[in-house]
């Protein structure tokens, strides 16, 4: 089975995103990078579908050169090739995105057979388009579910079984491979590299594609913090002799009386 | 026109469309144009007196074979068909998983450009002028000003971004029929089974939530959390850093990439409050945070804080509780 995994470099903020001088994008200067968490789930569930059903996973990114940071920790963990799409290091909209992706994986295909199976993250942790996946899906004529919480291949009959939850409790979709699929954070607990994968990763060459892909419809003007409540925090007390204060306030609130394991 | 897609599972609609719906309707009032609704598969042909009370003056029921259960793909073709027969100003949706997805579907079949979870949409003088709109970024902590230039503007609702608002009478409205020609293909993509879970008070619906963070220290240092939202009828939740390490299931996860939660009180126990926690807590009518270290930004953010270790606070909290319901501990 050949799987691709697609993801996206993106900075690793702690308590609070600080914008750059001129509003245009996230000031990086004291962060440091990962890949949106959705993605580092993908990139494992790759991996895991590879072990399970034998074949091969290749890592695809679109971003800048340092971006290969993200795919050679892919590689770290079991990835086996790498892709990057590079970017001049603006975001790019998600149009342009998804016709570079498009284009790269066509290429790709053109030469070493369609992927059976082709994975994003349900959206990217900054820029949150809930889109790429799905553009790039419908450009390849394929099949696609964004949020997906388990997977479960059957080679012998080229299907994808993919489940969703909703508010009821789990949507069952039977995809036909070669599939797209979505997913969210959950569908599995993410490996770390072992010393011998960072070594490895360190070796595996990383193929470029240079996109000529159109501008999208879609540009971004400027970013700036989302409106914070203003009124200071009220220390209830230091300590276990803060209960009463505690417990004052949750009836004040008036969440005392429901509870039912009152023992 | 404006266009509202009508999420519904089933024929029960999602609370996210009201919202979609009054933004739509204070947008059409301002720019003096109709607003319609399309909804999707005869089980929601019922929702035409619930979409009247909330402006729409046409609700495009559209039907067929192919539209029975969900489907993104079956959805979003209809939508592009939709968008082709009526050529609206603006498509809008609700920016839930669903809404998202089926606009991203329908955007993808008209290259045309998606804005998903937009706060305000400042639209341009005529048909194909720039709209400016603003979005949200990384789940809610940060805000995006754009411009998008589209024939039809298509753009999802934050969810929360205003509050679903009816009418005090419903409008007259009038229902549609009509049979988008889709290809079979999107079938596919239709769900096939569905499994239901148990009823019951989960992390999006509780009153109270308890988080734990990596404070908590270990899988068994939940225990005193679980007992504390027993005692107040609500629910352990936790931080990424908590899932991340194994101890406790990804369903538990408060944060951008679990559950967002809006409970009465969140009382976040050993949380330093990233913002992939912190966007997922945010909603919260109460926080009450209990952390050693008072600089831990869950802390000054928090309506409320207790300073100390959460192993003998929490433990005193339960204690109190039971001292007032029957005087002893």
């Amino acid at each position: 089975m050949r799987v691709l995994v697609c993801v996206k470099r993106v900075p690793a903020p702690g308590a609070r995103i600080n914008i750059t001088a001129d509003g245009k994008a996230v000031d990086t200067a004291f962060l440091g990078f990962t890949m949106s968490p959705h993605e580092e789930c993908a990139v494992e569930e790759a991996i895991r579908q590879v072990e399970q059903h034998g074949g091969g996973a290749t890592v695809l990114t679109l971003g800048p050169s340092e971006a290969d940071e993200q795919v050679r920790y892919a590689a770290s963990l079991g990835v086996q090739k790498a892709v990057l799409l590079p970017t001049d290091g603006a975001d790019w909209d998600p149009q342009r995105t998804a016709r570079a992706i498009t284009e790269a994986i066509s290429s790709i295909e053109a030469v070493d057979g369609p992927f059976d199976l082709i994975l994003f993250g349900n959206e990217s942790a900054d820029s949150g388009g809930f889109q790429v996946g799905v553009r790039v899906a419908v450009a390849l004529g394929r099949p696609m579910v964004n949020g997906i919480k388990a997977i479960a291949v059957s080679p012998a009959d080229g299907l994808v079984e993919a489940r969703r939850e909703s508010d009821a409790g789990m949507e069952v979709y039977q995809l036909s491979m070669p599939a797209v699929v979505g997913v969210k954070e959950g569908i599995n607990l993410p490996r770390y590299p072992t010393m011998k994968g960072r070594l490895a990763s360190k070796k595996v060459s990383v193929d470029t594609f240079n996109s000529t892909a159109e501008v999208g419809r879609q540009k971004l003007v400027q970013l700036y913090q989302a409106a914070e409540k203003s009124s200071s925090t009220v220390i209830l007390g230091r300590g276990p002799e803060a209960a009463g204060a505690v417990v004052d306030l949750l009836e004040e609130i008036g969440v005392l009386t429901a509870g039912k394991a009152d023992l | 026109m404006l266009l509202v897609v009508v999420e519904h599972d089933r024929g029960t609609l999602s609370g996210a469309t009201l919202e979609a719906l009054t933004f739509a309707r204070v947008l059409a009032a301002r720019l003096g144009l109709p607003l319609e609704a399309v909804s999707i598969g005869v089980s929601a042909d019922t929702l035409v007196d619930d979409l009247a009370l909330y402006g729409a003056s046409v609700v495009h029921q559209a039907h067929g074979d192919l539209l029975g259960d969900y489907g993104p793909e079956a959805w979003g073709a209809t939508v592009a068909a939709a968008v082709s027969a009526l050529s609206p100003l603006a498509v809008l949706t609700c920016g839930t998983d669903r809404g998202n997805e089926v606009l991203a579907q329908a955007a993808a079949r008209l290259d045309l450009p998606m804005v998903a979870n937009c706060t305000e949409v400042e639209p341009g003088a005529s048909r194909g002028d720039e709209w400016k709109v603003t979005r949200v970024r990384w789940g809610g902590s940060l805000m995006e000003r754009a411009v998008v230039s589209s024939e039809t503007v298509l753009f999802s609702v934050a969810h929360h971004a205003v509050a679903a608002e009816p009418l005090d009478a419903p409008v007259a409205c009038t229902a549609a029929v009509f049979t988008p020609e889709l290809d079979p293909s999107v079938g596919r993509t239709v769900v096939t089974e569905r499994v239901t879970r148990e009823a019951g008070v989960t992390l999006s619906t509780s009153p109270v939530v308890v988080g734990g963070g990596r404070g908590v220290g270990s899988p068994e240092g939940f225990a005193p959390l679980t007992e504390l939202a027993g005692l107040l009828g609500g629910v352990v939740g936790c931080s990424r850093a908590v899932t991340n390490s194994g101890w406790r299931n990804h369903t538990d996860q408060v944060g951008q990439t679990g559950t967002r939660i809006a409970p009465d009180i969140y009382i976040a126990c050993g949380i330093s409050g990233a913002i992939q926690h912190w966007v997922g807590a945010m909603a919260s009518k109460n926080i009450l945070a209990i952390n050693t270290d008072p600089e831990a930004n869950m802390v000054t953010r928090a309506d409320y804080a207790v300073i100390g270790d959460l192993h003998q606070v929490v433990p005193a909290i339960s204690a109190e509780i039971r001292r007032r319901r029957h005087g002893t501990v």
